[in-house]
């Protein structure tokens, strides 16, 4: 555990960079610092491997203070990420990430096999091992980035803005793949962004701060966006926060309606059984059971489907796995208003209406903090 | 070797390629010298940024003094020998370096210097491991303007007494009113200079394999480009004018 203690960073000419800061960082989750530009982020970062000193306060790390600490020994013990990389643009990537082991006296095999080995893990293809920096694409060269922290197994991860210099696809890959690797690792990761999207998503605690080096708000991602703190914090989450806020939700309890389904070479039979009842739209599957598109019952000839002229289903979701705002999505893009639910191999499940989403959205509101915390959150975040 | 096209007089007390080795000796040994002493003048400038100006102006100012008069004063010291014609080529050499080392140093992007320190490499290791090897283009950039300006001084040591490697036989051409003697002085100092520098080209493209080069892909476009290393052709041509 990182305990920050009463910290106050004054710079020589004066600039208060971050006031009295106290928090503490759980080990084995990420913390993720996000505010406005010049709020403090980076120095209280830099604070906690002592490229900074506090002015004021102390850092303990498992209950020592960080200052009696010897401090090239202390940050090769945290691996450090930052925007862009700050690759060795005169090593290849494999000696790029063997850097720490070999600053620990690893030999250089040795290093170099363990330097593979992470490429492996942050997904580089091992062809790349013998490249130079500038041969990567940008999203490549944060991947040796996060490898390069990660080699000597530090139990503590710092990254700053690692992602905020590739594009959105690119990024989102990267975050994903971060998730992955904490799931694996459990290391404890401090992460500084300015993409509040970023901190939710990946956060298990967001320490929102403001200009100035306040302490905003300090809570997981998902009271934040429930109870934000302050104007501030409520602003700086943006206008759309009660969507956003669905992400926590998970679908897991939605019922799913599994008759308005038929197979692409169904009888005609089968049509007229599913469209049973009242149900205003069919949902047509191909053999293997995977969606093509919505048809009106009456429109559908057996033998005869033409799935150019079915309605667009929208986005299907993955039924437990993500969460609810996936669900709403599906439904909003569907002109028919319905989302379509599919297993992890893309096979429908069942379909659920806007309204039935709607009613499990109330009824999570009415449990409270929505608590998928104790199961699937991490889940339904990944996914949703 | 009698009436050959490399036969030289015997005031001159050598062969042909005996004159080459000590134009070579006069005109490398201050250039190493110079770098050797560059090196932690320009680590103090870029330590020390207020110092990098006044060194600047000094060096600059050393730059403009010719060298027939530093050998005026120098010979006063140390007489008609080789270090009358070295140290001048020495401090010349310097004013070269210093510089190409700091631009070079100075170039190395904060993000990565950040990332050496954080990853606990301590000020040593950063300035050997990271600094040097990243400046190296420049630093190498440096030495083949030094080394070339130094070849084609070295002659003027003829002037204090048969100091001038191959310059002494242009000394002894015009004496004895032979052509071919010029020829041999000049030709010969600009192959050397050719060679030189042509092998300090290939030891540059030898040191940086990481240098992105024109047959190979390009830097993808959302890395900045690297900074632009100090060209040898352009110094080379202000030290020709001066
Ligand atoms: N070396 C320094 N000397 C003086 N002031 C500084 C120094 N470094 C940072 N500051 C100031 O301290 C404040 C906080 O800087 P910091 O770099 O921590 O911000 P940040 O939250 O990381 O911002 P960004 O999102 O733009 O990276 C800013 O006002 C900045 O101008
Ligand atoms: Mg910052």
């Amino acid at each position: 555990m990182i305990r920050i203690d009463s910290v106050t960073k004054r710079y020589p000419d004066g600039t208060v960079a971050v006031d009295n800061l106290s928090l503490e960082i759980p080990d084995r989750s990420i913390t993720v610092f996000v505010g406005p530009s010049g709020c403090g982020k980076t120095t209280t970062l830099r604070m906690i491997n002592r490229m900074i000193e506090p002015t004021e306060g102390r850092i303990l790390l498992d209950g020592k203070d960080l200052a009696q600490q010897p401090v090239n020994t202390l940050r090769r013990s945290m691996g450090y990420v930052i925007q862009n990389a700050g690759l060795f643009q005169h090593r290849t990537i494999v000696d790029n990430i063997a850097t720490v082991p070999r600053l620990l006296g690893w030999s250089k095999d040795k290093a170099r096999a363990r330097a593979r080995e992470l490429m492996d893990r942050v997904g580089l293809d091992g062809a790349l091992a013998k490249r130079y920096p500038y041969q990567l694409s940008g999203g490549q060269q944060q991947r040796v980035g996060v490898a390069r922290a990660l080699a000597a197994d530090p139990p503590v991860l710092l990254m700053d803005e690692p992602f905020s210099a590739v594009d959105p696809v690119v990024r989102k890959g990267l975050q994903d793949e971060l998730l992955r690797i904490q799931e694996e690792l459990g290391k404890t990761i401090v992460f500084v962004t300015h993409d509040i999207d970023e901190a939710v998503k990946i956060g298990t605690n967001v320490a929102v701060m403001r200009t100035g080096g306040h302490l905003a708000q300090f809570a997981p991602p998902a009271e934040l966006l429930s109870n934000p703190a302050d104007d501030f914090v409520e602003d700086f989450l943006g206008a759309d926060r009660g969507i956003r806020r669905l992400s926590f939700f998970s679908t897991a309890d939605l019922g799913l309606l599994t008759t308005p389904i038929v197979a692409v070479d169904s009888t005609a039979e089968q049509i007229s059984e599913r469209s049973a009842g009242d149900v205003p739209y069919l949902l047509v599957t191909d053999v293997e059971g995977k969606p093509l598109g919505w048809s009106e019952p009456a429109r559908l000839t057996a033998g005869a489907v033409d799935p150019e002229r079915l309605l667009p289903y929208g986005r299907p979701f993955e039924h437990g796995k993500e969460s609810l705002r996936a669900a709403l999505d599906g439904a909003v893009l569907s002109p028919t208003g319905w989302a379509v639910a599919v297993s992890a191999d893309g096979r429908v499940t069942g379909v659920v209406s806007q309204q039935t989403i709607g009613e499990a959205i109330r009824a999570a509101h009415a449990e409270g903090d929505p608590d998928g915390r104790t199961d699937g959150r991490t889940d339904a975040k990944v996914a949703g | 070797m009698n009436g050959g096209i490399f036969d030289i007089p015997s005031d001159l007390q050598n062969t042909y390629w005996g004159l080459v080795g000590l134009h070579l000796r006069l005109a490398l040994i201050p250039v190493v010298a110079g770098l050797l002493v560059a090196l932690p003048i320009s680590q103090l400038c870029v330590m020390l940024r207020w110092l990098y100006p006044p060194v600047l102006w000094v060096t600059t100012i050393l730059y403009a003094i010719p060298s027939l008069a530093f050998f005026v004063v120098l010979i006063d010291y140390t007489g008609q020998t080789e270090l009358t014609v070295m140290i001048p080529l020495g401090v010349y050499s310097l004013v070269v370096f210093v510089p190409a080392i700091v631009d070079g140093v100075r170039s190395v992007p904060q993000e990565t210097l950040d990332a050496a320190t954080a990853m606990g490499l301590g000020p040593w290791r950063r300035y050997f491991q990271v600094q040097l090897p990243i400046a190296a283009p420049a630093i190498i950039a440096g030495l083949r303007v030094a080394t070339v300006s130094s070849i084609s001084l070295v002659s003027v040591g003829m002037l204090i007494g048969n100091q001038g490697g191959l310059g002494n036989l242009l000394n002894d051409g015009m004496i004895y009113h032979q052509p071919r003697l010029v020829w041999l002085s000049v030709i010969g100092t600009a192959v050397l200079a050719i060679l030189a520098d042509a092998f300090l080209v290939l030891v540059r493209i030898l040191v940086t394999p990481w240098m992105p080069r024109g047959n190979r892909k390009p830097r993808p476009v959302d890395e900045p480009e690297p900074e632009s290393r100090p060209e040898p052709a352009a110094a080379a041509l202000e030290d020709a004018v001066r």
